[in-house]
């Protein structure tokens, strides 16, 4: 099972958190007339098998958004931040 | 090579099943190939075997970095259907269908394919509506669906909680009768002996870490036991494409996640068809043995670990219970997660890559097993001919840039949701 250390709410289930998806991901400005930047931010993904920057949003707690560092290939949590905190 | 057939059935009975030879053989790898696949799972192995039966490519190697079968085509729940919409998926899943129909016969071994049919509830009337609408463009690309009432689905179901006070009260549903099932097993078996009877090489335990390169071109691939040379590479890893597509520089629109399957205790036969619940992720059938087989949906999050979350047991668990409370005192026996590679409009990918000499088959979602033979029959022809045959045309690469995607679902380009 795995459990997420929210900032806010502590320890809880993670089936009390919503996926958000790749967090490395950075979205072109909206003037970026380029395709190929609009294309790469929707579908191109790094996909690591290991260590992956990803949003959760707490949706059955605090409702914060929340960047998580995880390991893919066995699903340990090596981190966890408030999703404001990082830019 | 030994052929199965009752004559031999006979031969190695009389003979205390002592003189059995292996299914396949298990060669040394040669220096080099015409054609090289990675990935000995039901796709790479179906394409070995059509690149030697449709097109005398019989030079070919099959690397397989575990065993044959331990991948995703063990993995699955073994339903095998063609009820999609959108032109592309529906030619390509339909003609999968015609395969499996003539599949042991061309194999030489018995998939033990059974053509139970296939029922989709719908739980309201709009999503019978659609239902409605799915049959018809079904029945007009010649594929049979029928519109089931409620009555219809409790004279074939009457196990359902089809009662008016159910989680989600059943209005009807969709019935695909040539739908069914494999022993996924023998798929496996089958097309490895089949390729190998054709000569091709089965090298199991044979992880591709790399790719040699000439002028830019694919020309070989490194592994464990040294380079071998190819000319060209077929790529058939789904679940770990972008980790070996990496190797080769390959940009894709692919995330891993994990998808769980179930099986209880065996019983007697209770479910005589395949059945999908409409309201939830919840689909099931009856193995041989007795014991129901059922799947939901993905765990949600990119992984690459092969065993899933409980939180999707429960969830599973409960869609189960709501549609058949008669089965909530039976056991789990073995609950397994498969690595699928999950792309944003849920549907594979068949393409020439930007890298000569390189091709990929992958993308398959949670919808690759029922493809297996049409998957290999395309995949072999790009190989053979380096044409994309029209039937995989749809799946080129490509479409995520043209914005030709096959979005059956409509879920947007959220691999996780979809």
């Amino acid at each position: 099972m795995l459990a997420i250390t929210c900032p806010n709410c502590g320890e809880r289930n993670s089936n009390e958190f919503r996926y958000g998806g790749d967090a490395s991901i950075v979205r072109p400005s909206h003037e970026d007339p380029s395709e190929e930047a609009w294309f790469r931010y929707v579908y191109i993904r790094d996909n690591p098998k290991g260590p992956h920057r990803e949003y959760w949003q707490h949706v059955g707690g605090c409702r914060g958004w929340l960047i998580i560092e995880r390991n893919t290939s066995n699903h340990v949590v090596l981190g966890v931040r408030r999703a404001g905190e990082c830019r | 090579m030994n052929r199965y057939s009752a004559f031999s059935l006979l031969r190695n009975a009389l003979s205390g099943n002592r003189h059995w030879s292996e299914a396949w053989r298990k060669p040394e790898p040669k220096r080099s190939y015409d054609v090289v696949i990675i990935g000995g799972g039901g796709h790479g192995l179906a394409t070995a075997f059509y690149l030697a039966e449709n097109h005398g490519v019989r030079n070919v190697a099959v690397l397989e970095k575990g065993y044959v079968g331990g991948g995703n085509v063990g993995r699955n729940t073994t339903i095998v259907r063609s009820n999609y919409m959108l032109d592309g998926a529906t030619q390509f899943y339909e003609y999968s269908m015609q395969l499996w129909e003539e599949l042991s016969a061309a194999l030489g071994y018995n998939v033990m394919f059974s053509q139970r049919g296939q029922l989709v509830l719908a739980h309201s009337v709009d999503q019978l509506d659609y239902f409605s609408r799915k049959a018809n463009i079904m029945r007009l690309n010649g594929i049979d669906a029928d519109i089931l009432t409620i009555d219809e689905v409790r004279r074939m179901a009457p196990y359902l909680d089809l009662s008016p006070e159910a989680r989600f009260p059943v209005y009807g549903g969709i019935f695909q009768g040539r739908a069914g099932t494999a022993r996924h097993d023998a798929v496996a078996w089958g097309f490895a002996h089949a390729a190998d009877r054709h000569g091709v090489d089965i090298i199991e335990n044979c992880e591709v870490t790399g790719f040699a390169f000439e002028n830019g071109r694919a020309v070989g691939v490194e592994t464990r036991s040294g380079t071998i040379g190819a000319g060209r590479i077929g790529m058939a890893v789904a679940g770990h494409t972008t980790e070996l597509g990496r190797k080769a520089d390959l940009e894709l629109p692919i995330e891993s996640h994990v998808l769980q399957a179930f099986v209880t205790e065996p019983i007697k036969p209770l479910v005589h068809q395949v059945i999908a619940y409409g309201a939830d992720h919840f689909y099931i059938s009856q193995s041989d043995k007795g014991g129901l087989v059922f799947g939901g949906g993905l765990d949600g999050y990119n992984s690459y670990a092969q065993r899933g979350n409980l939180g999707v047991v429960r969830e599973v668990s409960e869609a189960a219970i709501a549609l058949m409370p008669n089965i909530s005192r039976l056991r789990l026996l073995r609950h397994w997660g498969g690595v699928v590679d999950m792309t944003p409009d849920a549907a594979p990918i068949i393409s020439k890559t930007p890298v000569k000499g390189l091709y990929l088959n992958g993308g398959w979602c949670y919808g690759g097993f029922k493809a297996t033979p049409a998957s290999g029959w395309c995949f072999a022809q790009l190989l053979a001919e380096d044409i994309v045959p029209a039937l995989a045309r749809p799946f080129y690469l490509d479409r995520f840039r043209t914005g030709a995607l096959l979005d059956e679902a409509g879920a947007g380009p959220y691999a996780w949701r979809q």
